[in-house]
């Protein structure tokens, strides 16, 4: 089984963010980027089915600029078989633009399937598995959170809102992984030893034509917060008559 | 005088509230345009009865498609569908909700028509013909606003961002043929499992209490069920330290890899307040935090905190409530 998984390099969230003197792009000097925790998790999908199947090749594909080659070692470290890196100076917010650049590198890839994480935190679009499903005319199932594979098929669970839906698809087939399917391994040092010699092929990306631009960015009032109404139960009167006059929740 | 399309989700038959949040953004952007909404509805045979429903709250139009091969999800049938209807109605903009259908449907339907698309908006508005989103990104912490410049602008909003306005329009109903054969899809749906009937959503619900590892056991669980069945019109959420220890579906997770929601009350029980919980619900109207540590951060996104033991609080708060809500 030959699987490819699109993954992207993504800032550590846990920072307060800074705008860019053009107002309309983040400030990413001294920004720590990983690997998304999405992609992990699909990287780490492929890795499972290509272990049960028994044999196969897991590529991994991430767009981005020169230091994606890091986000990829990552996940030859963790076992998967080679990289491919497609180079743009950063990584565009549309995600048009990138499935576009996707599809054109995996049209002719001969994949069984194509995993990708459900959503970036950064750009928060969620779009890219989808866009690139339907640009290469495959069948998709998106979020999904159990999966079986076998045959030429597949069934995958998707998590609704109170609710899950099962489905079944054929392959070749585009899936997003959602968080629940599995947990991603670390890298062990014998994977980080070996993921030095596994081959990495850089390129350009050809970026589709962006279909929509961030005209600004800002960044939005910290919460007043802050206010204790008091200790133990014996608070609980004065907080029912603050969501009841000053919330106006109850 | 530009239209505007609406996906109208239903699932099991039924309508989703979503359905009502889209049609009702989509017309406040035909009320600014001068146009009109057109909302399109499929399902099993009997789904036009909800056709009225939609036309309550600002339908001008209902496109209705029939056919037992949307008795489930179709995501295939549905986007060929949506794409093909969307391209030839000459419409100004595309509104979806972000849903779990609508993620799914809004991207595959953007690139059949090479349009762009803005998902999760918490508001959209039209400026000099073009349409601008609001858009939260990394977890929250930087709002965009996005132009949207292509003929349709696709959008999504986030559920519970425009609540459902009562605007009642014709809503001539127009049976629209599908596409393709929904029944030949690659792509089925074989089961759809429902959780719980009858209880709210956390994408639906007004008020969400969410318990965290200070509840100590799965079982403790239920003083956060019991607050909110006082309440009415809650639902329940959780951590992921709780959904990782299995005490609660992942489901019920909210946060950065978990749920997005806004609620008009946000009560975190036992909660410490991690960065990758707060993605999930800082745009709550109003939090309450009830925890025993006064250093946790989660009581500076709270309005309202108590410090102490939630096995102590929340019981005499669900009295309380139960008291406040005696009539309703
Ligand atoms: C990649 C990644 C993604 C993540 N995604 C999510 C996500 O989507 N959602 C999410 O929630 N988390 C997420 N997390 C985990 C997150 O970092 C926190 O670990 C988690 O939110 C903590 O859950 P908690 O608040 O229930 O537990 P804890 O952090 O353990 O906090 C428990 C709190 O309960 C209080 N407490 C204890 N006993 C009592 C008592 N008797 N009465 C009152 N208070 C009490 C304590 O003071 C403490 O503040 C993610 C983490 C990573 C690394």
């Amino acid at each position: 089984m030959k699987i490819a998984v699109c993954v992207k390099r993504v800032p550590d969230m846990d920072v307060r963010f800074r705008i860019a003197g053009d107002g309309a792009s983040l400030d990413e000097t001294g920004i720590k980027f990983d690997l998304n925790d999405f992609d992990a998790w699909a990287v780490e999908a492929a890795l499972q089915l290509k272990e049960k199947a028994g044999d196969g090749e897991v590529v991994v594909i991430s767009l981005g600029p020169t230091q994606a080659q890091e986000t990829i070692r990552k996940t030859l470290s963790m076992g998967a078989d080679r990289g491919i890196h497609l180079q743009t100076d950063r990584i565009p917010f549309d995600g048009f633009a990138i499935a576009t650049a996707l599809a054109a590198e995996l049209r002719d890839g001969g994949y069984d399937l194509i995993l990708f994480g459900k959503l970036s935190p950064d750009s928060s679009n969620g779009i890219t598995g989808p866009m690139v499903a339907e640009l290469l005319d495959l069948p998709c199932v998106t979020a999904v959170s159990g999966l079986e594979v076998s045959n030429g098929r597949g069934t995958a669970k998707r998590e609704l809102e109170g609710a899950q839906e099962m489905m079944e698809f054929p392959l070749p087939a585009v899936l997003t992984i959602d968080e629940g399917l599995n947990k991603a391994r670390y890298p062990s040092l014998k994977g980080i030893m070996a993921a030095k010699k596994k081959p990495l092929e850089s390129k350009p990306a050809s970026l589709g034509d962006p279909k929509v631009k961030i005209e600004k960015l800002e960044l939005p009032p910290d919460r007043a917060g802050g206010r204790i109404v008091g200790e133990g139960a014996a608070a609980v009167p004065e907080l029912i008559r603050l969501l009841q006059t000053e919330a106006k929740v109850l | 005088m530009a239209n505007i399309f609406a996906y109208a989700e239903a699932r099991g038959g039924e309508l989703r509230k979503v359905a009502l949040e889209t049609v009702t953004a989509a017309r406040k952007l035909a009320d600014a345009t001068g146009g009109e909404v057109h909302a399109l509805l499929v399902g099993a045979a009997g789904i036009t009865a909800k056709a009225t429903l939609l036309a309550e709250h600002g339908a001008d139009v209902v496109m209705v498609c029939e056919h037992e091969g949307f008795t489930h999800y179709n995501p295939e049938a549905a986007a060929a569908l949506a794409a093909e209807q969307i391209g030839k109605g000459g419409f100004k903009a595309a509104v979806f909700s972000t849903s779990a259908q609508g993620r799914d449907l809004a991207p595959r339907i953007a690139a059949k028509l090479q349009v762009g698309l803005v998902t999760d908006s918490i508001s959209v508005e039209m400026n000099n013909d073009v349409l601008l989103a609001r858009h939260p990104m990394n977890i929250g912490k930087v709002i965009a606003t996005v132009a949207i410049a292509s003929t349709p602008a696709l959008v999504s909003i986030r559920p519970n961002t425009y609540s459902p306005v009562a605007n009642p329009k014709a809503g001539r109903v127009e049976n629209v043929s599908p596409v393709a054969d929904p029944s030949a899809s690659r792509v089925v749906v074989t089961e759809m499992i429902e959780g719980g009937k009858g209880k709210l959503d956390l994408a639906e619900a007004p008020v969400i209490i969410a318990g965290g590892r200070g509840l100590k056991s799965a079982e403790n669980f239920s003083i956060v069920e019991d607050l909110a069945a006082a309440f009415g019109n809650a639902a329940v959420g959780a951590t992921r330290a709780v959904t990782d220890d299995g005490w609660r579906p992942h489901s019920d997770q909210i946060g950065q890899t978990g749920r997005l929601v806004s609620p008009d009350l946000y009560i975190a029980v036992g909660i410490s307040g991690a960065v990758q919980h707060l993605a999930g619900m800082r745009t709550s109207k109003t939090i309450v935090a009830i925890n025993k540590d006064k250093d946790a951060p989660i009581f500076k996104v709270a309005d309202y905190g108590i410090v102490g033991d939630v096995l102590e609080i929340v019981p005499a708060l669900t009295a309380a409530v139960r008291e406040a809500r005696k009539g309703h």
